[in-house]
């Protein structure tokens, strides 16, 4: 588990064996890959790059080539344990109505992102006078796949806003864990929600 | 017409969709490499509308190699040396299996009094082989375009029968331009003089002419207008300059004639207004109240489908329909549309990701 990514190795590790689990921006399938191999988990994934998608399936695995803002629609009510959206949030056309889906189709759903209120990149805003471009939001304004940004503090809000309990959280900066001023201190979020 | 191939006679009267029966029922069939001792390793693999069971041993008639061969053999994505791979030519078709061009009980060809059949038909003939060979449970049953609509209707109809159901460039249901394409090839057959209602298994002169402008125009819909450019653009026959008249001027013109009239050597034309009607009429969803998820409620096998973003014969929506209604019924579905140059054939080409994509499902 130590190669993945630290948001995806909190999410695998929180994960319970043999459950049914939708990635939805799975990438190149490592927590699927992961979850499939540690936890005998049924791992299903959704992933609009082609690219990946075929890897994927040359490994075995579940993946659906398709957008994530339209395809969980096709999913019936609570078809999964747990669905994951890992650092895809911030590039839904509609954050809200992603968790929305997130919340109908899992049980439970993970959600990490790059916290925008961390203090680079308030720095970097506030004394640089430009849009940030940090460690965790490497790209320029202009060709990022981030249209949505969003903080620890309006995360909570929005899950306020749906209901939704927060059963779970983790804090990350320069890949380790982070405790307390989450909002200030953590580079990227995960939490995980249930209804 | 039949080469070397095994043919297992059905015992049983093949009940069909459109009421009726068909009585002693031979299927023609090639299989590869060695079935296991406790029968898991069996891959079904099923045929396209002018495919037959050659998938990698040369072609009886034409000499061609077998029309897979790039996917199947030893070391190949499907591996003969790991699986026992089963290709049976469909009922209606012209390749040892019963089709209108066989010996009806009055020992006459039955012509136009061969039964219409549907994909489900066919599948239905694919299962009794299955039974005949012992074989419970494949491994897999995997099929590109009509091929792709028998491994789906496998999966509906028997879906106890395959672990994993691999389709290619297809669809669970014929469109209006579908149809209409199909029409028109059947009309280039009906209209040719020699086709005598079906009846010109004694005459001298078969209808080479309608089938060959039939598959002509089939052939068109299976290339994409970049493949076309790429490999003909404008460019002359043998000639320097237009010659004013009505030859084969163009090399596209000179390619499709030779593509219609190598087809006539080895397909029957009653056989091909058999198939196109099957695949015109096959929709999953009306089977099975009109729902398609219902057609894959409850299903523990996995899905894989494949498109290609060149084939605007069944195009990746298509596909995706397919999809969303495995992910409404829960199934386990895989679904990636490759990006290949070469239309709807696609998947009979050298595209290799779909060879990975094979490979990494069927593991």
């Amino acid at each position: 588990m130590s190669d993945l990514r630290p948001d995806l190795a909190a999410i695998a590790s929180a994960i319970e064996p043999g459950t049914r689990v939708l990635d939805i921006g799975c990438g190149d399938g490592a927590l699927l890959a992961e979850l499939r191999a540690s936890k005998r988990v049924d791992a299903r994934g959704i992933e609009i790059d082609g690219g990946c998608v075929e890897r994927c399936v040359a490994q075995g695995l579940s993946v659906v080539q398709g957008d994530a803002d339209s395809a969980l629609a096709d999913y019936p009510d609570k078809g999964f344990d747990y669905t994951v959206l890992s650092q895809t949030l911030q590039t839904a056309r509609r954050p809200d109505l992603m968790l929305d889906q997130l919340l109908r189709v899992g049980k439970q759903a993970f959600v990490s992102f790059p916290n925008f209120a961390h203090w680079r990149t308030r720095g970097a805003l506030m004394l640089g006078g430009r849009m940030p471009v940090t460690r965790s939001i490497p790209v320029s304004w202009y060709e990022t796949q981030n249209i949505h940004h969003v903080t620890v503090k309006d995360f909570r809000e929005l899950a306020r806003e749906k209901n939704a309990r927060i059963e779970r959280e983790w804090f990350f900066a320069n890949e380790k864990p982070v405790s307390g001023a989450a909002n200030l201190r953590a580079e990227f979020a995960v939490f995980l929600l249930s209804h | 017409m039949a080469g070397a191939s095994q043919v297992l006679q059905l015992t049983d009267p093949l009940p069909l969709d459109g009421g009726g029966e068909l009585h002693g029922a031979e299927i023609a069939f090639e299989t590869y490499g060695t079935l296991n001792d406790d029968r898991s390793n069996a891959i079904l693999l099923c045929h396209a509308l002018t495919g037959d069971q050659y998938v990698a041993s040369p072609h009886p008639v034409t000499g061609k190699p077998g029309w897979w061969e790039r996917m199947v053999g030893p070391g190949k994505p499907i591996d003969t040396d790991r699986y026992f791979v089963v290709c049976a030519n469909v009922v209606g078709s012209c390749m040892g299996s019963t089709g209108p061009a066989s010996e009806a009980p009055d020992g006459k060809p039955y012509a136009m009094r061969f039964p219409v059949i549907t994909i489900r038909d066919m599948v239905r003939g694919l299962v009794a082989l299955l039974d005949g060979l012992g074989i419970e449970k494949l491994h897999a049953v995997v099929g590109g375009s009509m091929g792709g609509m028998q491994a789906l209707s496998l999966a509906a109809n028997w879906p106890d029968r395959a672990e994993r159901v691999l389709v290619i460039a297809s669809t669970s249901r014929h469109s209006a331009q579908n149809i209409a394409f199909h029409e028109l090839g059947r009309q280039a057959v009906m209209a040719d003089p020699n086709w005598h209602q079906g009846d010109y298994y004694a005459q001298e002169s078969q209808p080479d002419s309608g089938l060959a402008v039939a598959r002509m125009a089939a052939h068109i819909t299976y290339l994409s207008e970049e493949a076309l450019t790429g490999k003909f653009g404008r460019n002359l026959q043998d000639r320097d300059t237009k010659s004013f008249g009505f030859d084969a001027d163009f090399q596209v013109e000179s390619y499709l004639r030779y593509q219609g009239s190598g087809f006539t050597r080895r397909f029957d034309a009653n056989s091909y207004l058999y198939i196109t009607r099957a695949m015109d009429y096959f929709d999953l969803a009306e089977e099975h109240g009109g729902k398609l998820a219902n057609a894959f409620a409850g299903t523990e096998a996995r899905f894989c489908l494949v498109s290609f973003d060149s084939d605007w014969l069944y195009p990746t929506a298509e596909s995706r329909h397919v999809v969303h209604a495995l992910n409404a019924a829960g199934a386990a579905v895989s679904f990636v549309e490759l990006s290949a140059p070469h239309g709807h054939d696609s998947f009979l080409l050298d595209v290799p990701a779909l060879d990975r994509v094979v490979k990494g499902f069927i593991e």
